[in-house]
């Protein structure tokens, strides 16, 4: 009995001891990971988790800018335009304790590019990887791809050893009906490693002692809980009495009543998501509208018109609460091509809405039906029933149909809805991953979420040579261009582009990162 | 008897194989699973294979056989958003539910029954008064905004509990429970006078009426004029003969506060088998919604299978009939 107390407060004393030296961020926000497998899901929240367990070649810091994390050096090969040369970081360790090496990353990627893999697409131009010596691996594309890096940031590596005697080398796969062990037990080179995890429930990761950045980067977490919180109220509730140091997808609601709390403050930042209506000009007759044998998208004059009858400062300050960025072009502020020119292009002019449509031929206006999520972007809905309103003002009568993003996405990749929202992030931040998805015509893998019907060939040879184009200038000049063709034509009505709000305790240090993916090891904490 | 039994058995597993049928008739409706398992840059050779992976691609009543054969097996399947079998995520979450829905039902039958029998008494008081007044919040408002007063009350305003989550677990065996720690059992109360609110409350005021009605009864006054102390009178025959239709009340709620608790713990982010399935159908998971929705009825046509039984045991009057009729 008095062996098992002395334990007991030995052992009491040792906490309290490691307490007064531990640092914990208590962190929330309103979904959880879907599964730890680096290559199985290609998902914000999910690579959020992952960036603290494990790491890529090279990160973005939050002005969107590369910082090198794996690879300390990277170039295209001088005598090959096909090939990228990277240089790894020596000295770096797993978990386990097993070294890093260039045969990991040749793994990993290999790896990531099998059928199961969710990374596979940002990965397709690459045909092989091989590693030259221990510490240089070269990257063989099909073609000159000047961005690859771009697509690197999320596709973390793996120890090749580990993941083979642990028989997890194939990736997460549903129908397998077996439990793959990288789907739950983590071995990174990464600030954090995993002490336990409950899905949905809670995720607990200590500091890695042994990180390779510990002299580089502040490192003061030494403890992460991270808890999902659905319900909005009650994430903000938990903040608000003590629970939670830390809180991401902050309602817009509530910004007001934490800012004004003692000890919190909400920190803001443009977020890499832009808000938009598409609209199906492709189709000789639509079925969501009442005009029969022709369709009014296919008006140029009609979709500027639409365009103008939005009012997107008053969106701003009564949907958005200020909480919003009004957009004149598709592209978030950070991405390699967009200009403040551009992006200030969309007026409201209610009057020359009129006129055009009147000179369209659509005096008496038209009624349609709009697509648009309930539970995917800040205020979706709300921000679709505003927009009804305006457009009825020139005559455009829409039907609002509103429902769970699981139901509203698949309508645009089928090609079944006419008017509808979409939100887009930007993770290469180079226009051509806009152009590829959602302006060139739809054609095998791409074009996939363009629903606008929209197809033209010379546009599509430019966007498609993008691709290969190693002369930066020239490249950027083609951007400016098909960007001009996009905004002449009104391909979309662009809304506004999304601001992220984190709320924190006061102590917690930590600068917003535009793609909502928060890195523990940049936190200070006071 | 026999013959009974096996009729009442023969008609319930009818209505689960209906049930079943009518949920995954629904599935397709709900969404596509696929949209959130891909990420955006998925191409339609991606969509095709995983669809037909997964079996998405067959109509929905092969999709339901298939369930069926399986889940018979004990196999339900791997959550599309998870990645982990089914039945292990149900067995993980059921403490939490069943915790729950115990300290619920606990809080709801010893609370209420208390509280009927006080306000029956003191009828006229000022107490009684103030009760049956404030028990008209318990029915009429909704779950949610009951918790989130709570929250803002107590955890916000006042600090006292916590907002959210289970608190610490100890795990015995199979079993998480919450019942072990300081942490957990603060963290039981703000979810579990939401969740059993409504059922205090309907049971406070059957206990009521009920009492009321009896107290007139003769055999009350001749109980009173044979000197018999007022305890004794209330409880020992009062009470006692009130608790035939609560007792049967009680029983039918038994059922709707796990199958209710989905919004208690979408609110206090209790990791109970509500949340899972709330989380399932956004995410269009149909493994998990088919195993829920499943399970759930299980639960219903066994609770009905029991009082049916219960019945036929204590009403001669069925067996006649019964009996009769053959």
């Amino acid at each position: 009995m008095t062996k098992t107390l002395t334990l007991m407060s030995t052992a009491l004393l040792l906490s309290t001891t490691a307490l007064a030296q531990a640092e914990t961020l208590r962190w929330a926000r309103s979904g959880d990971a879907l599964t730890l497998d680096p290559h199985a899901q290609n998902e914000g929240p999910t690579h959020t988790i992952r960036h603290q367990i494990y790491e890529p070649l090279l990160i973005r810091d939050t002005t969107g800018a590369f910082e090198p994390a794996l690879a300390t050096e990277w170039a295209p090969k001088e005598d090959d335009p096909n090939v990228w040369v990277f240089k790894l970081r020596e000295g770096v360790k797993f978990h386990d304790g097993a070294d890093f090496t260039a045969e990991d990353v040749v793994f990993s990627f290999n790896r990531a590019k099998t059928e199961n893999s969710d990374m596979k697409e940002l990965i397709n131009s690459i045909t092989e990887v091989r590693a030259v010596d221990d510490y240089t691996v070269e990257m063989v594309t099909d073609g000159p791809n000047p961005i690859l890096p771009s697509n690197l940031t999320n596709l973390f590596v793996m120890d090749k050893d580990w993941t083979e005697a642990n028989n997890t080398v194939d990736v997460q796969d549903f129908e397998g009906g077996e439990l793959t062990y990288a789907t739950t037990s983590t071995n990174g080179t990464g600030p954090y490693k995993l002490v336990s995890r409950e899905q949905d429930v809670k995720t607990v990761m200590s500091l890695n002692e042994d990180y390779w950045g510990k002299d580089q980067f502040p490192l003061e977490v030494t403890e992460i809980v991270y808890t999902p919180i659905q319900n909005a109220a009650t994430r903000v509730a938990a903040l608000l009495s003590g629970e939670v140091d830390f809180l991401q997808d902050m309602p817009v609601q509530d910004l007001e009543r934490v800012n004004s709390a003692d000890g919190l403050v909400v920190k803001q930042a443009p977020q890499n998501r832009v808000i938009f209506f598409g609209m199906n000009m492709g189709a000789d007759d639509i079925e969501a509208d009442n005009v029969e044998g022709k369709n009014p998208l296919a008006d140029v004059r009609v979709r500027k018109a639409m365009s103008m009858a939005i009012n997107r400062d008053a969106i701003q300050q009564v949907v958005m609460r200020g909480q919003s960025q009004p957009a004149g072009m598709i592209a978030p502020p950070f991405v390699n091509g967009w200009t403040e020119e551009m992006d200030a292009e969309s007026k409201t002019d209610i009057e020359g809405a009129k006129a055009l449509m009147e000179e369209a031929g659509y005096a008496d206006g038209f009624s349609i039906r709009l697509d648009c999520p309930n539970d995917r972007y800040v205020n979706d809905e709300a921000i679709c029933q505003a927009a009804v309103g305006m457009l009825g003002q020139i005559g455009v009568r829409v039907n609002l149909d509103a429902k769970p993003k699981a139901q509203h996405f698949p309508l645009i990749t089928d090609s079944k809805t006419d008017f509808y929202m979409l939100g887009w992030g930007v993770p290469t931040y180079d226009s051509e991953y806009i152009f590829n998805f959602l302006v060139h015509g739809r054609e095998g893998d791409i074009g996939t979420w363009n629903g606008t019907g929209y197809d033209n060939d010379d546009l599509d040879a430019k966007i498609k040579s993008l691709a290969s184009n190693t002369d930066l200038e020239a490249r950027n000049a083609d951007i400016a261009e098909i960007w001009r063709v996009v905004q002449d034509e009104t391909l979309y009505i662009p809304i506004h582009h999304q601001v992220l709000n984190w709320g924190m305790a006061d102590g917690v240090g930590i600068e917003v990162d535009p793609e909502d993916q928060p890195k523990v090891k940049y936190f200070t904490m006071n | 008897m026999l013959a009974f039994i096996i009729q009442r058995i023969a008609q319930s597993a009818l209505v689960l194989l209906v049930v079943g049928l009518v949920a995954f008739s629904m599935f397709s409706f709900v969404g596509d699973p696929i949209d959130n398992m891909l990420g955006q840059e998925r191409t339609q050779a991606d969509i095709d294979r995983l669809r037909g992976q997964l079996g998405l691609d067959q109509p929905f009543p092969v999709q339901y056989v298939k369930f069926l054969g399986n889940a018979v097996q004990g196999n339900f399947g791997i959550s599309y958003r998870q990645g982990r079998p089914v039945a292990d995520i149900l067995l993980e979450r059921a403490p939490a539910t069943l915790e729950l829905a115990a300290v619920s039902g606990f809080l709801a039958i010893f609370m209420g029954i208390g509280l009927g029998v006080f306000t029956a008494i003191r009828r006229e008081g000022f107490a009684a008064n103030a009760i049956m007044s404030l028990s008209l919040i318990g029915v009429s408002l909704p779950t949610f905004l009951i918790g989130i007063l709570l929250i803002y009350l107590f955890s916000v305003e006042l600090g006292w509990l916590p907002s959210f989550g289970r608190g610490e677990t100890v795990r015995v065996g199979g079993w998480t429970t919450g019942f072990l720690t300081e942490s957990g059992l603060k963290a039981l109360i703000l979810p579990s006078i939401t969740l059993g609110l409504y059922q205090m409350t309907l049971i406070m005021r059957l206990v009521r009426s009920e009492m009321l009605e009896v107290l007139r009864q003769d055999y009350i006054r001749f109980a009173r004029a044979r000197g018999l102390r007022e305890r004794a009178v209330n409880f020992r025959h009062a009470l006692k003969n009130t608790l035939v239709p609560v007792i049967t009340v009680t029983g039918l709620q038994l059922g709707s506060i796990i199958a209710f608790a989905i919004i208690t713990e979408t609110v206090f982010q209790w990791p109970g088998v509500g949340l899972l399935f709330i989380n399932a159908i956004q995410f269009v998971d149909i493994p998990v919604m088919a195993a829920y929705l499943m399970l759930i009825s299980v639960m219903f046509v066994g609770i009905n299978l029991i009082v049916d039984l219960l019945y036929f045991s204590i009403d001669p009057r069925l067996r006649a009939d019964r009996t009769k009729a053959h």
